[in-house]
């Protein structure tokens, strides 16, 4: 775990920077799952610049795995940043001559496993983690980020139990916890999902909960654990964050902005980082 | 070959430290004892939880593991079918997928129990191999060349316990990928799989007894299928027979009937399978088979 501290400020400018080569790339294609991505942003940000070691390393001793493969534009987005993907890679998203798609795949530089249907990240990253662990003994961690959608799913509770018969400390996973699945709101579809942390615990994990947008603080909780259990932190975040029209609106889960809504989004994030 | 497997996976275990088994609840005797308590970090029992065995099991293989994943083979092919399909075989990673207990074996436990569409089911998925040995000896180097030469997935496919050794004077050696004739003969050609190459060996015996010449083939590995040498098959007998423990569409049987059209061969064709129907019946594993219309006499009559 990286000791280094955690800049925040920084942290935001990446994120706004993030957010509007975002915007830009939707502008290329329509499939994006902006929305999904736009809630994950701090709480990627934040594993790659501030928890995982040397995350750009082809021989990093931290992996990273984005279950809720919907949102990988943040990850795509941060791996150009780093140099790891090229910005043509980025540039041909989607399309016929380009290596990215909507959901990352395994091979691609620094994608780590092929995610995109839910509820194979838990399972993925346990056996992982297991493998580091007891297995070649090493000190590696795994940090997985997985949707409130993906916790319907049966499998992700079977790896969960699975995790802490194991006893897999070095499992981190990041709930973005944004209160939306595709067609509408989580606590409306599986209102017996709430309270989620004390179901968490009750499994056998570590749970803490704080602002997903908060990159500081998710840094903190995250290096602030106990140990010992596998760690799920709940980042309560909001879906489309940074654009006021697609906050909270599920229909941005699917679509792309038309030039004017572009316009509209790009401006407000100008304005915020002015 | 249960209990078969369990002492390869131990022996080689003991030899590669990238081999780990991973059991969903089940578990064969003898070795496979001895393998959890010699490597314990590396056998994991995941429960009644076949979704989480192949995920683990996908994770590990992506960390440089070799896992082999066992369970029944309704629950470890059909439960899990996505992990299957995305973690193992979209990602190509060499994970070995054991339906144990496969096809009507286990005669007395009703569908639930009886892989019948495993096959078709099994080798529609891209990069996936498959293998099916017919006694314990094709089914210990199939595991070798599981834990050592895959390159992606594989589903094996096994039987239970009790096989006879069937292949000890086969005329070809064991090779993944090739057809293997277990005897030669000019008249009659038997192409089958698995376990029920045991009640084939005897309908060979018997019509060999009558004066005709018999080839019995073991088409052990089902994808890729020796293409080339199924058709010299049907090129080089007059009349050939498919016996399969397998519901009539997807297997073998669908199989050498494409390659029968594609080459405009002329012999004879006729094939025994499982039937297209849950059946309601209990009984012995021979009963079984012949409420699905796989029954011995019958076979021979036709093939006389």
């Amino acid at each position: 775990m990286s000791n280094t501290s955690f800049d925040n400020t920084e942290a935001r400018k990446r994120c706004l920077k993030y957010r509007r080569r975002l915007l830009d790339i939707s502008q290329q294609v329509s499939a994006l799952h902006g929305g999904a991505a736009l809630s994950a942003m701090e709480m990627v940000d934040c594993l790659y610049h501030g928890l995982m070691r040397d995350p750009a390393g082809a021989n990093s001793p931290d992996t990273f795995v984005m279950s809720k493969g919907h949102g990988c534009m943040v990850q795509y987005i941060i791996l150009e940043e780093m140099g790891v993907l090229s910005r043509e890679d980025l540039d041909l998203y989607c399309k016929a001559d380009g290596r990215l798609g909507c959901h990352p795949d395994y091979g691609n530089p620094g994608i780590e496993a092929s995610t995109g249907s839910l509820g194979h990240g838990m399972g993925l990253t346990v056996g992982m983690a297991y493998t580091e662990k007891f297995v070649k003994k090493t000190d590696g961690n795994v940090f997985v980020v997985v949707s409130d959608g993906e916790f319907q799913e049966g499998s992700t509770w079977e790896c969960m139990m699975m995790a802490a018969n194991l006893g897999v400390d070095n499992l981190i996973a990041c709930l973005d916890h944004n209160g939306f699945q595709s067609f509408g709101r989580t606590s409306e579809t599986h209102p017996q999902f709430y309270p989620i942390r004390e179901k968490v615990e009750a499994f056998g994990w570590e749970c803490a909960e704080v602002n997903g947008h908060d990159a500081a603080a998710v840094v903190d909780a995250i290096q602030s654990r106990k140990g010992g259990k596998p760690f799920l932190l709940v980042g309560n975040t909001v879906k489309g964050k940074g654009v006021s029209f697609m906050e909270n609106i599920p229909i941005w889960h699917y679509r792309s902005p038309n030039p004017e809504e572009y316009q509209q989004a790009i401006d407000e994030l100008q304005e915020v980082s002015s | 070959m249960r209990n078969k497997f369990a002492d390869v996976i131990y022996e080689i275990g003991q030899k590669d430290d990238s081999i780990c088994a991973l059991v969903a609840d089940i578990s064969p005797a003898g070795s496979m004892v001895n393998f959890r308590e010699d490597f314990p970090e590396r056998f994991i029992n995941c429960g009644v939880a076949e979704q989480s065995m192949i995920g683990i099991a996908a994770g590990m293989a992506l960390k440089g593991m070799r896992p082999f994943c066992y369970t029944i083979a309704t629950f470890s092919l059909y439960r899990p079918f996505e992990m299957i399909r995305v973690d193992l075989a979209y990602q190509n990673l060499p994970v070995t997928v054991i339906g144990m207990g496969a096809g009507v074996i286990y005669s007395t436990l009703g569908s639930t129990h009886h892989s019948m569409e495993d096959i078709a089911v099994a080798t529609a998925v891209p990069n996936m191999t498959v293998i099916a040995p017919c006694d314990p000896d094709e089914m210990r180097q199939a595991t070798l060349w599981c834990a050592t030469q895959s390159q992606g997935p594989v589903y094996m496919r096994l039987g239970k316990a009790g096989e006879p050794d069937l292949t000890e004077h086969a005329i070809d050696d064991f090779e993944v990928g090739k057809i293997r004739y277990i005897r030669k003969g000019k008249d009659v050609a038997i192409l089958t799989y698995g376990p029920i190459t045991a009640m084939a060996c005897e309908i060979a015996d018997r019509l060999e007894a009558q004066g005709k010449s018999v080839s019995l083939v073991s088409c052990h590995t089902i994808k890729p299928l020796d293409e080339d040498g199924v058709c010299g098959v049907l090129t080089s007998h007059d009349h050939v027979a498919v016996i399969e423990e397998h519901v009539p569409h997807g297997g073998l049987t669908s199989r050498v009937k494409e390659l029968a059209w594609e080459n405009k061969v002329g012999c004879q064709l006729s094939a025994w399978t499982l039937k297209d129907e849950f059946i309601h019946c209990y009984g012995t594993y021979e009963e079984l088979l012949a409420a699905h219309g796989i029954e011995k006499e019958a076979i021979i009559a036709a093939l006389s």
